[in-house]
């Protein structure tokens, strides 16, 4: 698609002001040092008793509940579906997950077994999570996604395209992508741990935001390293430059590595202390994992009895 | 442009209080003075309060030292020389040196406890800075002290004798440990005297030193004001010098040590220029601007108190900056969330807020942060100033508080003359992505310390000291050694 038309779509989709595209290669510098600073001061934050367990509770409400594996079943995808309703039969006053993700011939399993509830299915899509494929096999993945009913599609990024510097083709790809999602929200994985330095993630985090992207989110969770807290914080700073630019709000999601409360609470703090309150909520921020939910489970729990309780309590799903 | 939007930083999710525990510690009533590896009762029969400046409660009594008191110490400091100190193996020195610095890591909590407890600093700075940095100079000292022949070759290094130190209530520990470890590293003895506000760390250094089996006399610690430390500049059988604290003070010891032999090393004021030019990575340059500002209350000789930004990008970083002071949280300085504690003293508070003030008459446009504060204690929030001038009194004077005064520049050359142009030259920093422009400017830059891409990084082997009225003589590093010795 012609940029020049997109930007007057987006301006007449009812986006509060289409910025102008900038030269993504001149995007903000990153001093990795200084992120490590400010992630010290993230990660030194105590969050102790009431705190604690709101936090743990908007976590829950924002995990995205993932299988994505070769081995995934029609068994798998509908136990998960039921975790996701269902987190924890003992404690009827937790919010449900966000979302659960699958690969995209699930996608209309999972959609019927969550039917009538809150929660959304979001699908990986293009070539995922390699991305190595034309753009029309990438088109009809995710229209395969949505017409079965796919709420938010997932999709990667050409890494190659944009290690060779082609950041139109990287840009132009996400715009069709979006264009092909329809209303469903497109997350765009730039898959950080492939991209080499700060200065890219930044890069390809801008590229993204300009080219439509609702979500942007760190990793496929095939590789390590997955989502870190500097990538995270230096994907909140774009998202945060382009609200100052445009007033337009765009998601945050890392995804992979992170299993336990304790990390995932940081992860919040970093978003409240980037982008502030509104950002709290699903609509604007996501955890992509499959084993976060039942530790944050296991902590609100120890939270609300006072003892920790086995792993036995928790369905593995 | 109409209007911008905004990030809110209410409350969503606020959090929970998580004050650091007290109950661990051990404090006395009331602290005699430390001489001769005695606890010893001030002639002057006087006790001073010293009180937490978060609550106004009074800590401890702390004895004042009179002229014949710092005698006391200057004799004991000289017996000690003549007849332990001076003959002991370096090796020996070392091992005694080494064994401070570990005991400091062991009593780690106490003593940042106590720090905080006595000088309204937060407990995250006092627990991940001053005390862990406290217990690397000794370390690091430790170190040099059968090393010194190879630190300056071909020289025959020998100690002076019997160093009086002075230092200043912004980091009592850690400039104790900047004066006392290469003081005995190199042979001499010390008689210290602590801040009015701040004396109790030292006392427990005291302690420290006493388990450590130091020899009697080799460390002496007294407490007082200004009269007690003229004792030490003004003693005859004292051969150095050193004192951290304010150029009035710095000029006033100077002329007292004209005509004598007395070595001197002054550690003094400053008003740094922080540089932001337009290619730097600006989000890391925010958050090196609130470390460099905000960094104990802005208690600090080296703080970056005078911010340049390249005009190009002057709405984003202070745009920038201000939602990241409404992160910030002001108030209980135990509690572990806290980022910027009380201001050390009343005093202080008052001369922070009379130049406040004087920015707002001066014309010039301020920004606080919007958080509340609480009802007892001694309490600033960070707050910084646009519209001001070279020529406005809280860009020029060093108001020691969290207090930024914002300017703009257009060319790399109006910039270095704007920075060096003040009485000062302590420290500065440079933010660039290019590497080039650092290298130009830290080599025009009238200033001791030039952080890069950085600010507020303290390390003991790097050296530390200013220029013009900021003071002369270095401590830390290799530098550190050679105000002690005679080469």
């Amino acid at each position: 698609m012609d940029l020049v038309i997109f930007v007057e779509q987006q301006a007449f989709m009812g986006k509060s002001k289409a910025p102008q595209i900038p030269d993504f290669r001149l995007s903000p510098r990153i001093d990795q040092v200084g992120v490590g600073d400010r992630i010290s001061r993230i990660t030194t934050r105590s969050i102790k008793s009431s705190s604690k367990l709101q936090g743990l509770k908007m976590i829950l409400n924002m995990i995205d509940l993932t299988t994505l594996e070769g081995a995934d079943t029609q068994g798998k995808v509908s136990q998960l579906c039921n975790k996701a309703k269902f987190l924890h039969g003992s404690n009827p006053d937790l919010p449900t997950v966000a979302a659960v993700c699958v690969y995209p011939n699930f996608v209309s399993q999972a959609k019927k077994a969550l039917l009538g509830t809150n929660i959304n299915v979001a699908s990986v899509a293009t070539a995922f999570p390699a991305g190595q494929s034309s753009l029309d096999v990438k088109i009809s993945d995710t229209k395969l996604a949505v017409d079965n009913g796919a709420d938010e599609v997932d999709m990667v990024i050409s890494r190659g395209r944009f290690h060779q510097g082609e950041y139109n083709y990287v840009f132009d790809e996400i715009a069709a992508v979006k264009e092909a999602c329809g209303s469903a929200r497109l997350k765009v994985i730039l898959e950080t741990g492939e991209l080499g330095a700060l200065d890219k993630v930044r890069r390809a985090s801008d590229i993204a935001i300009y080219a439509g992207a609702d979500f942007i989110k760190t990793s496929t969770g095939k590789i390590s390293p997955a989502a870190t807290l500097p990538v995270t914080c230096v994907m909140l700073e774009a998202i945060r430059d382009y609200f100052y630019e445009s007033g337009t709000m765009i998601g945050m999601k890392p995804a992979g590595g992170i299993s336990n409360s304790k990390l995932a609470l940081q992860y919040l703090m970093l978003v409240k202390e980037t982008l502030g309150d509104a950002w709290l909520s699903n609509q604007w921020f996501r955890y992509g994992a499959s084993s976060l939910a039942n530790d944050v489970l296991m902590q609100i729990e120890k939270q609300r009895t006072g003892n920790y309780q086995s792993k036995d309590y928790f369905s593995k799903d | 442009m109409g209007k911008s939007p905004t990030l809110e930083f209410d409350s969503k999710w606020d959090l929970s209080p998580a004050p650091e525990s007290t109950g661990h510690i051990n404090l006395k009533d009331q602290y005699d003075l430390f001489i001769g590896g005695k606890w010893v009762k001030p002639s002057s029969k006087k006790y001073f309060d010293t009180i937490n400046p978060a609550t106004e409660k009074v800590i401890a009594k702390v004895a004042e030292a009179n002229e014949k008191d710092v005698n006391r110490a200057v004799q004991s400091a000289r017996k000690a020389y003549n007849e332990v100190w001076s003959k002991l193996s370096a090796g020996e020195r070392g091992k005694y040196i080494y064994r401070i610095a570990r005991l400091i890591q062991e009593r780690a909590r106490e003593f940042s406890v106590i720090e905080t407890m006595d000088g309204g600093k937060v407990i995250r700075e006092s627990r991940d800075v001053d005390v862990p940095l406290a217990a690397a100079h000794f370390f690091y000292y430790a170190g040099w002290a059968d090393k010194l022949k190879y630190a300056f070759p071909n020289r025959n290094p020998q100690p002076l004798g019997v160093a009086g130190q002075i230092i200043p209530w912004n980091f009592p520990l850690l400039m104790a440990a900047w004066k006392i470890a290469p003081a005995l590293a190199t042979g001499n003895t010390v008689v210290i005297k602590s801040a009015e506000t701040t004396p109790l760390t030292l006392y427990k250094l005291a302690e420290v030193i006493e388990s450590a089996g130091l020899p009697p006399g080799v460390v002496n610690i007294v407490s007082g004001a200004g009269e007690t430390g003229a004792a030490i500049v003004n003693h005859r059988d004292v051969n150095k010098i050193a004192f951290t604290g304010s150029t009035g003070v710095g000029k006033i010891i100077q002329r007292a040590v004209v005509g004598t032999n007395k070595k001197t090393t002054l550690e003094l004021g400053g008003k740094a220029a922080n540089i932001v030019f337009e290619d730097a990575p600006l989000d890391q340059a925010v958050e090196g601007i609130i470390n460099g500002i905000y960094f104990n209350q802005g208690h600090v000789c080296c703080a970056g108190s005078r911010l340049f930004i390249q005009e190009s990008v002057k709405d984003i970083v202070l745009r920038k900056l201000q939602d990241r002071m409404e992160s910030l949280i002001v108030g209980d300085p135990m509690d572990k969330n806290t980022d910027i504690g009380a201001i050390n003293s009343k005093e202080q508070l008052g001369i922070i807020k009379k130049y406040i003030e004087v920015g707002k008459k001066e014309g010039a446009t301020m920004y606080q942060n919007t958080c509340d504060l609480p009802k007892k204690g001694y309490w600033c929030r960070p707050t910084l100033f646009t519209n001001v001038s070279q020529s406005s009194r809280i860009v020029q004077e060093e108001i020691f508080g969290p207090v930024l005064a914002v300017q703009t520049f257009r060319t790399i050359d109006e910039v270095i003359s704007k920075a060096n142009n003040s009485p000062y030259g302590l420290s500065a920093g440079v933010w660039t992505d290019k590497g080039s422009k650092i290298f130009n400017l830290t080599s025009q830059m009238k200033a001791g310390i030039v952080w890069a891409n950085s600010y507020n990084k303290f390390d003991p082997t790097s050296p530390f000291g200013g220029y013009k009225e900021s003071g002369f003589g270095r401590e830390g590093g290799l530098h550190g050694l050679k105000p002690y010795l005679n080469l």
